[in-house]
């Protein structure tokens, strides 16, 4: 739809001063992790005596090997593994919950359906913060501390896709539904069958935002994993910094920074095209 | 193939009653035309012999056998709707067997009767397609696949042609008419086209405000209809209804007077179509002409007559801009007149 109006075009001056505001945001938002990544492939002295380097020097293999292996507390593969569990399990679960719910909600006459919907929906005014101590106590009831099952739970429900999902079946046809009926497939069957493939576009730009949300989760975690081994990686940033006098290993943590930005980055980067449609199209 | 009886089948939202009792019995391959204008109830009527909406009051029968809480898929009905309601995730063959996968029937089964339908719809190089790349029509003619390949008893269409242009309206109503004949299915068929109603139908009903006002063959209703509203929702354009006074020397419109048909006296409606009035310098009827339409064979010529009611004759032929402004006698053959009753809109003769 290359020809399509309603998009402002430029020309001359316009378009390079646009482009080069554009490249400055680049610029300032880039550099902070640049200088990131520069710190991972320095030595600690280099680092601690200024200036700060601004090129990378010869130590990415070393540094890397050692936070992937050994890291301070615990290897950082382990807390990529956790954390990686930590966020398909709260994307994965977050989207069936929400998809049943909604079907729930939409597609049938129960009572109490409103109430229903509005209590899921005020619970978007409660965020993880709010309800943090009751929720500890919880699961540290039911012996969930230091697991995944405590890690992925209490974060699994979610109002928002729950809401999204319903405003999607709202514009199915409802006449969708009655055909399917009529060629003889009871209500889950019409949820698997026509309803989950419709919604692919609106699942897969789901997973991009709330794989990332898992992965980012800092609070919860650091309640409720003591066990290094349970760390995940946003929160093991944190746990790597010393306490008292140790050194600071910062090449070490820079390093472990920048691996923890590479699964967000290649979830969005593999998911691009599905997370657009989702967000633009409405597939009828 | 199946009969389908309705015997006084009632619907009521809340307090609000939008099907009064209509009963009707349908024999075995019979195509039956639900007409009436918007609202009257007719495809809540079509809705609830499908098991799509529940029946308040009454039996219905599909194949002798209460069918009343059946659901729809043990109805043994196929639907056709007016959106088509295609699966837009699945290719044209998918959507056509999908009710047969459900079934549980083997892969090369439905293959095979998907084939078939296709053939007969004409649809073979269509199979692979995705219901967004189909015509209105095609897609119209996938969603008859559906129904068909499924073997049903009963058909049941619910306005299916009303989303297309008037062209292609009229070739799917002869379509749809010949598939009927040729697999012998009983069909149930709503629409407010009175047009479909009257070349489809083997037998219409004719409902307004939730009621059948009748019941008959298309030349039943128009040669007789039962009531005032029946008379005229079928025929084009509307049949004149005019208030009369019907005496022993004959029924008085006006300053015209006309046979009496019956024994009747007193007030009446009386009925006159359109088409079958004749231009006759000794008429009766004098009409004040103020718009022609040439219709290319006949012309519609709009007026009033002397009380100052609207008229409107249909003559044969080319009427020139030059009959506007002019007056009009018109004769009617005596058995061309309607008597209707002024407060219930009966027939009188």
């Amino acid at each position: 739809m290359s020809t399509s109006s309603g998009m402002v075009e430029r020309h001359g001056a316009g378009l390079w001063l646009t482009h080069v505001g554009m490249i400055a945001g680049v610029l300032v938002i880039f550099f902070p992790i640049w200088l990131a990544f520069v710190a991972s492939t320095v030595t600690q002295p280099e680092i601690v005596r200024p200036p700060m380097p601004l090129w990378p020097g010869d130590r990415l293999v070393e540094n890397y090997t050692a936070a992937l292996f050994s890291g301070v507390n615990v290897p950082v593969a382990v807390m990529l593994m956790n954390s990686l569990v930590m966020a398909m399990g709260i994307a994965v679960g977050k989207i069936i919950i929400s998809l049943l719910s909604a079907f729930a909600i939409v597609y049938f006459r129960f009572p109490g359906r409103n109430l229903f919907f509005w209590l899921i929906f005020l619970t978007l005014m409660l965020p993880v913060e709010v309800r943090i101590l009751p929720t500890y106590e919880v699961i540290a009831g039911f012996g969930m501390l230091n697991s995944y099952s405590g890690l992925i739970f209490p974060l699994i429900a979610s109002a928002t896709a729950t809401f999204l999902f319903r405003q999607f079946y709202m514009t199915v046809p409802d006449e969708l539904a009655e055909a399917a009926r009529v060629d003889g497939a009871r209500p889950m069957r019409f949820f698997r069958d026509i309803l989950l493939p419709m919604s692919r576009t609106n699942i897969a730009a789901l997973f991009v935002i709330l794989f990332i949300y898992g992965w980012n989760q800092y609070l919860w975690p650091l309640l409720i994993t003591t066990d290094p081994s349970m760390n995940t990686i946003v929160m093991g940033i944190k746990q790597m910094f010393p306490s008292g006098d140790d050194v600071a290993d910062w090449p070490v943590i820079m390093a472990t920074s920048i691996l923890a930005m590479i699964p967000p980055v290649l979830v969005v980067i593999s998911m691009q095209k599905l997370f657009i449609r989702g967000l633009v199209d409405s597939e009828k | 193939m199946a009969t389908v009886e309705l015997d006084n089948i009632r619907k009521r939202f809340g307090s609000e009653e939008v099907i009064g009792g209509v009963s009707l019995s349908v024999a075995d391959g019979e195509f039956i035309v639900i007409v009436g204008p918007s609202g009257c109830g007719k495809s809540t009527l079509l809705r609830m012999v499908a098991g799509l909406e529940t029946i308040t009051e009454g039996e219905l029968r599909i194949g002798g056998q209460r069918a009343n809480d059946r659901e729809p898929m043990d109805r043994d009905i196929a639907m056709v709707f007016q959106n088509y309601a295609l699966y837009p995730h699945m290719s044209v063959a998918q959507n056509m067997g999908y009710g047969l996968r459900i079934k549980g029937l083997p892969k090369a089964e439905i293959d095979a009767k998907v084939a078939e339908a296709a053939r007969l719809l004409q649809l073979d190089a269509l199979l692979d397609r995705r219901p967004r790349d189909l015509s209105g029509g095609q897609r119209q003619r996938v969603a008859m696949g559906r129904a068909i390949v499924r073997e049903p008893s009963v058909f049941l269409f619910d306005e299916p042609l009303s989303n297309l242009d008037a062209k292609l309206r009229v070739q799917m109503r002869l379509e749809i008419r010949e598939l009927q004949r040729k697999l012998g299915v009983t069909a149930l068929y709503v629409t407010h086209d009175q047009v479909e109603a009257m070349t489809m139908a083997d037998r219409m009903i004719v409902m307004n405000a939730g009621i059948a006002e009748q019941i008959g063959t298309p030349m039943e209703v128009y040669e007789r209809p039962a009531t005032r509203f029946a008379a005229q929702f079928i025929g084009s354009p509307a049949m004149n209804v005019l208030p009369a006074e019907a005496r022993e020397d004959g029924l008085h419109l006006g300053a015209a007077t006309l046979p009496n048909p019956g024994a009747l006296r007193g007030p009446v409606l009386l009925g006159l179509r359109p088409e079958h009035l004749n231009p006759d310098p000794q008429g009766p009827i004098e009409m004040q002409v103020m718009l022609a339409e040439p219709l290319g064979a006949n012309t519609l010529l709009h007026g009033r007559l002397a009380s100052g009611a609207a008229f409107t004759a249909s003559l044969p032929g080319v009427h020139r801009a030059d009959a506007e402004r002019t007056t009009l006698r018109l004769s009617i053959a005596g058995e061309n007149l309607h008597l209707f009753d002024p407060d219930t809109g009966r027939r009188l003769n």
